[in-house]
């Protein structure tokens, strides 16, 4: 067995042989030719051909991937009819006396090369677009057709690289999956795989003797790939595959569909996240928002305080891309369990109790404004909820609203735009399970983080393996709370949601439904099967 | 000469397909056009021309349209790019 990485694609897992597909070689000899117009006519001739097949690439593309990954034939065509890249061929030809394939070569190299140097990634791999133009070209002007890939069981296509024409011709029936030496993630290539949803990795390192016909595996999870797997490993991807196709089954079936119950229940399904690389699995599992996005990550990976500016940013791309939806996003909730050296924190002995979240936060203001800033900022690009954490007590509430109106007003007065912001509290200890109806007064949502309620509730540490026997998520006080929290939340118009790994257990569900719970956070690869059975709930 | 700036809204740039969708709309004008990015010129009918620009993502470009019909050419043009480009 022999494990090799490489970089994802598109993900997914396939099981089965690899075969090597080999380029046509690409060496293109150089001869003097005498009569440069019969030449010229010649380059002519294989330009209007190959215009022809890039034309039927096109329609073939179309009709297996739609538009999006069609048009890249139609720049190639555009390409080909480059008045630069003509000039260039036909100087080579006329100038140096050359057949037309060699000045077609030469033309290639000094285009690539151009681009290959530009700092742009998405730039620099347009190399490839003119390489397979040029190819293309090179072959009808040898009088050659293009090879098929013909064998008769599905395959792990290996490749040094693969062109975007290489990949659109290649029988999709007939491929597992794609997994290249060379290539970026920019590449059409990459693009047409995400298109064509056939797992695909990049930039692995692999041996061509030892790969072609071998049996193997790519974890496009992972990033893996493994040749000639033992049977411990074939088994559990086997399993792994299974569950990958169950799953993207569910995608197919649920993505798209309003969450709402049979009789008629809307329940918001929102997605839980620790930074912006969690954003495409939020996309790609159709979450109808963020229901709790862990600001802890912007202070945990610094050595120093991170800016306005640098917060601003992030929570810009997140708010961008959900596009309209809403994003609701938690303030600083650190302890002395996370340490971060530049906040010089004391050691201690109870830091589950201690000086953490929004005491850290009222305790240091500068602090706190500066976020507070940069989320006021971002909600002039979409729909902001702000929410804080492990708050006690009323008065809490009130002097957060007072800091948070005071730096609303310094950016109105500023000039600055800013949306309309939800500002909400965290239900996660038992003070605020009990004054629950207070708090509903003063804001616009509740979230119930039940992983420290719990916690705090049945006086279990979560860190403490000894009390993991007695330690019952499902415990009656807990769903006690949570309905106390509903209903007094209810009373004042304000909405309840749990972020907690509570919402995500499917067990629960119908009671939370039936409670009145009007949104569920969870991790992203839970979403659609929450949103399967709150369907089929009466 | 009718100028007229204009910025580019793809987050990956003036890459190759909208490069193309902004040359095809050039090549339909008469007139000549021209695109500026600081010291650098493209002519706006040439794919390759424009693409080695390295036109990134919120770069503001000044498009320079010259010839006999170049006051419609550039209006036409302004109403394309800030539609597609």
């Amino acid at each position: 067995m022999n494990s090799l990485t490489g970089k994802t694609v598109f993900a997914g897992i396939a099981i089965g042989r690899i075969k090597l597909h080999k380029k046509e070689t690409g060496v293109v000899r150089r001869y003097k030719i005498s009569d440069i117009p019969t030449e010229l006519k010649r380059l002519e001739t294989a330009l209007d051909k190959t215009d022809g097949e890039l034309e039927a690439l096109y329609n073939k593309a179309l009709s297996e991937v739609g538009e999006s990954g069609a048009d890249i034939f139609d720049v190639h065509r555009m390409m080909l009819k480059d008045q630069d890249y003509l000039d260039s061929i036909n100087n080579i030809i006329s100038g140096e006396k050359v057949n037309a394939e060699f000045a077609v070569a030469v033309t290639a190299d000094n285009f690539a090369k151009m681009f290959s140097s530009m700092e742009d990634e998405y730039f620099k791999a347009r190399a490839a677009d003119i390489k397979d133009i040029s190819e293309r070209l090179i072959s009808v002007l040898k009088g050659g057709a293009g090879a098929d890939e013909a064998s008769s069981e599905p395959v792990i296509l290996a490749a040094e690289d693969l062109s975007p024409s290489e990949t659109v011709q290649l029988d999709k029936s007939k491929i597992l999956a794609f997994v290249t030496k060379y290539g970026s993630s920019n590449s059409h290539t990459a693009i047409l795989a995400r298109t064509m949803n056939i797992p695909a990795l990049i930039g692995v390192d692999f041996d061509e003797e030892q790969t072609d016909g071998a049996q193997a595996i790519v974890d496009g999870i992972k990033g893996k790939l493994i040749i000639d797997p033992d049977g411990e490993t074939l088994e559990k991807y086997k399993k792994l595959k299974q569950e990958e196709e169950e799953k993207a089954r569910l995608l197919l079936e649920m993505k798209g569909k309003e969450t709402v119950t049979k009789s008629g229940r809307k329940i918001r399904l929102y997605s839980n996240i620790g930074g912006t690389g969690d954003l495409p699995a939020v996309l790609e599992n159709d979450a109808e928002g963020i229901g709790l996005f862990r600001s802890e990550f912007l202070y945990l990976e610094k050595d120093n305080y991170p800016t306005e500016e640098e917060q601003f940013d992030v929570y810009k791309t997140v708010v961008q891309a959900m596009a309209g939806k809403l994003v609701i996003i938690r303030t600083l909730d650190i302890g002395a369990d996370k340490q971060i050296g530049y906040f010089d924190l004391e050691k201690e002995d109870n830091p589950a109790m201690g000086y953490r979240a929004i005491r850290i936060c009222l305790d240091r203001p500068e602090i706190f404004k500066t976020q507070l800033r940069a989320l006021y900022r971002a909600s002039a690009y979409g729909n902001i909820g702000i929410m804080f954490p492990m708050i006690i007590s009323v008065d809490e509430v009130k002097k957060i609203k007072e800091i948070a109106e005071s730096v609303r007003a310094g950016l109105k007065a500023d000039g600055i735009s800013i949306g309309s912001v939800e500002l909400g509290v965290m239900i996660e200890t038992p003070a605020a399970v009990m004054i629950s109806d207070d708090l509903a007064k003063e804001v616009d949502f509740f979230s119930i983080g039940t992983n420290d309620l719990t916690q705090y509730t049945l006086a279990i540490d979560r860190q403490n393996r000894r009390l993991d026997n007695i330690y019952d998520p499902h415990h009656p006080a807990i769903l006690k709370m949570i309905k106390t929290v509903v209903d007094n939340a209810h009373k004042h118009d304000t909405w309840v949601g749990i972020c907690g790994e509570l919402g995500a257990d499917l067990s629960l569900t119908e009671t939370f439904v039936k409670m009145g719970i009007d949104e569920l956070s969870v991790s992203p690869n839970f979403i659609l099967p929450l949103r399967k059975t709150i369907i089929n709930m009466q | 000469m009718v100028s007229f700036e204009f910025t580019v809204q793809d987050p990956n740039g003036l890459h190759a397909r909208p490069a193309g969708l902004l040359i095809k709309e050039a090549m339909k004008c008469k007139s000549k056009v021209t695109l500026k990015k600081g010291e650098k010129t493209a002519d706006a009918k040439r794919l390759f021309n424009v693409m080695a620009m390295g036109i990134k993502g919120g770069e503001i470009i000044t498009a320079e349209v010259e010839g006999e019909t170049e006051t419609k050419d550039a209006e036409t043009l302004k109403a394309f790019i800030e539609d597609n480009i």
